[in-house]
């Protein structure tokens, strides 16, 4: 095990909230169209609550600190705040577009030992990158920041977000971080907005895409081993938390409110009205959270994929409910492996068109998830 | 070697959290995690860059567990030394002032 891997389980045993993601704005100079965020401001927190904020955390025990919105840059304190989470020793990562960054905010970067600037790119077409961000120039200015941050030394990765606009234009985004000297992710995922709105879901790639993607040997490694068909699994699995949200990890809102994850929009508490140690140790919506164990799921506990499946359980809350299954990693896991999963059975047997069809006097238990899912 | 003459300072480039009694450590140089034990923590958090290695050994580290002052001092040597490579630390022959402005975290 990696002195990595021991932290995350040390930080399990012991209950500390290990990575947080802050999101000082929801302000954004772009207006991408598969964006989840409303970017009005409802208030965020000012200069002085977020630096409070980061002492809370620093004192929780938070290492790795990963600032994001909206796009950081709109903020005019936001160097000040990351001076302020270095100066308390955090891991810091950037999420941006960078069209904002210029010198000298690109050599401050440098100086604040920020260990990471993960920046969005679309495309390496300017039509098809602007397209998605609905703003003309978006890209130049976007690739201008990246050379810059680079000529300073600063660690760079290209975040590609996979829809139907641009996932023809993969291959070349992940040449073009190579051409860059940065490094590359890529997420498949379009989720429902945060309001519920699940229109922008139109955008997901389709499924031939989302295969080729997964038996990719330059994303995935070993190709074999990672599509490899599911194993029965022991009860260790069975008892063990489906993943970090809430246990090590936790999403602030720049209006202050915590929930489990970026994606898991179950409030938890708000930090204008009590400290953070308050929330992550009595909040009843994280420890409902941490009391799920892989045996709890309602689907996925029978499913063949229960042991190696990305089941997102914010996604999964959005459907309707956290123990059941997410339709998109049910997706993922069929397009992996080739084996359908439980959810997909469940979901398929309800929703084909029968021809004789029986109306049940009581609600069906079991399925419950998938039918939050099929509405 | 003047051990006496030593001024190790903490890096403000690292990452660093306490958790469970031991303080986790990320270099700046190559993002390897180091994890120190209480002694190495101990030597760590005296690191200002205005107090000499000798200076710790005498004053935080023998006081403390009752080691022999020759065989600690060597061991801090070479702790010294390991975590300077790795740009956690920083070493010079001369005191320094306002060698680090980074809060260190204790319990």
């Amino acid at each position: 095990m990696s002195l990595l891997a021991e932290i995350n389980q040390r930080a399990l045993q012991l209950g500390v909230p290990l990575s947080v993601q802050l999101d000082v704005t929801y302000r954004c100079n772009e207006r991408c169209v598969h964006c989840y965020l409303d970017h009005d401001d409802h208030g965020e927190l000012p200069r002085e609550e977020i630096v409070a904020i980061l002492d809370q955390l620093a004192d929780a025990g938070t290492l790795f600190l990963t600032f994001s919105g909206g796009e950081v840059f709109l903020r005019r304190d936001f160097l000040a705040l990351v001076a302020h989470a270095r100066r308390r020793l955090f891991n810091v990562k950037i999420k941006t577009n960078a069209a904002l960054i210029r010198e000298q905010e690109a050599r401050q970067i440098r100086e604040l030992g920020v260990d990471q600037v993960q920046i969005s790119v679309y495309s390496h077409r300017p039509e098809v990158h602007d397209g998605v961000t609905r703003l003309p120039g978006s890209l130049a200015r976007t690739l201008t920041a990246i050379r810059r941050l680079r000529a300073h030394g600063v660690k760079v990765s290209i975040a590609n977000v996979l829809m139907t606009r641009n996932v023809a234009d993969q291959v070349e985004v992940q040449q073009l971080a190579r051409d860059l000297g940065v490094g590359y992710t890529l997420d498949p995922t379009i989720t429902p907005r945060m309001d519920g709105d699940r229109s922008i879901l139109g955008l997901r790639i389709a499924s031939a895409d989302l295969h080729r993607i997964l038996h990719d040997e330059s994303l995935v490694g070993d190709v074999q081993e990672f599509c490899a068909p599911p194993q029965n699994v022991g009860a260790d699995i069975m008892e063990g938390y489906p993943c970090s949200a809430g246990h090590t990890f936790a999403y602030i809102s720049p209006y202050g409110e915590v929930f489990p994850c970026v994606q898991f929009p179950l409030a938890c508490g708000n930090l204008r009205r009590q400290r953070f140690h308050e929330i992550w140790r009595a909040s009843p919506a994280l420890q409902e959270v941490r009391s799920i164990r892989a045996k709890d799921l309602v689907v996925c506990s029978a499913c063949l994929h229960v042991g190696t499946c990305s089941r997102c359980p914010g996604l999964a809350y959005m459907e309707g409910d956290m123990r059941g299954p997410s339709t998109a990693d049910c997706e993922k896991s069929l397009q992996r492996t080739g084996i359908a999963s439980a959810g997909m059975l469940r979901f398929g047997e309800l929703s084909r068109p029968r021809l004789v069809q029986i109306q049940p006097v009581t609600p069906l238990s079991a399925p419950q998830s998938a039918l939050s899912a099929a509405r | 070697m003047e051990n006496q003459h030593r001024y190790p300072a903490r890096s403000t480039a690292i990452a660093a959290r306490l958790m469970g009694g031991e303080m986790m450590i990320m270099s700046p140089v190559n993002s390897t995690f180091f994890s120190l034990n209480e002694v190495a923590s101990l030597i760590w958090q005296a690191a200002d860059g205005r107090t000499s290695l000798a200076e710790i050994v005498d004053t935080r580290i023998c006081p403390a567990f009752e080691v022999d002052r020759k065989a600690a001092l060597q061991d801090a040597e070479e702790f010294v030394e390991r975590l300077s490579r790795h740009g956690i630390l920083r070493v010079s022959t001369e005191p320094v002032e306002d060698a680090s402005d980074s809060e260190v975290p204790l319990a």
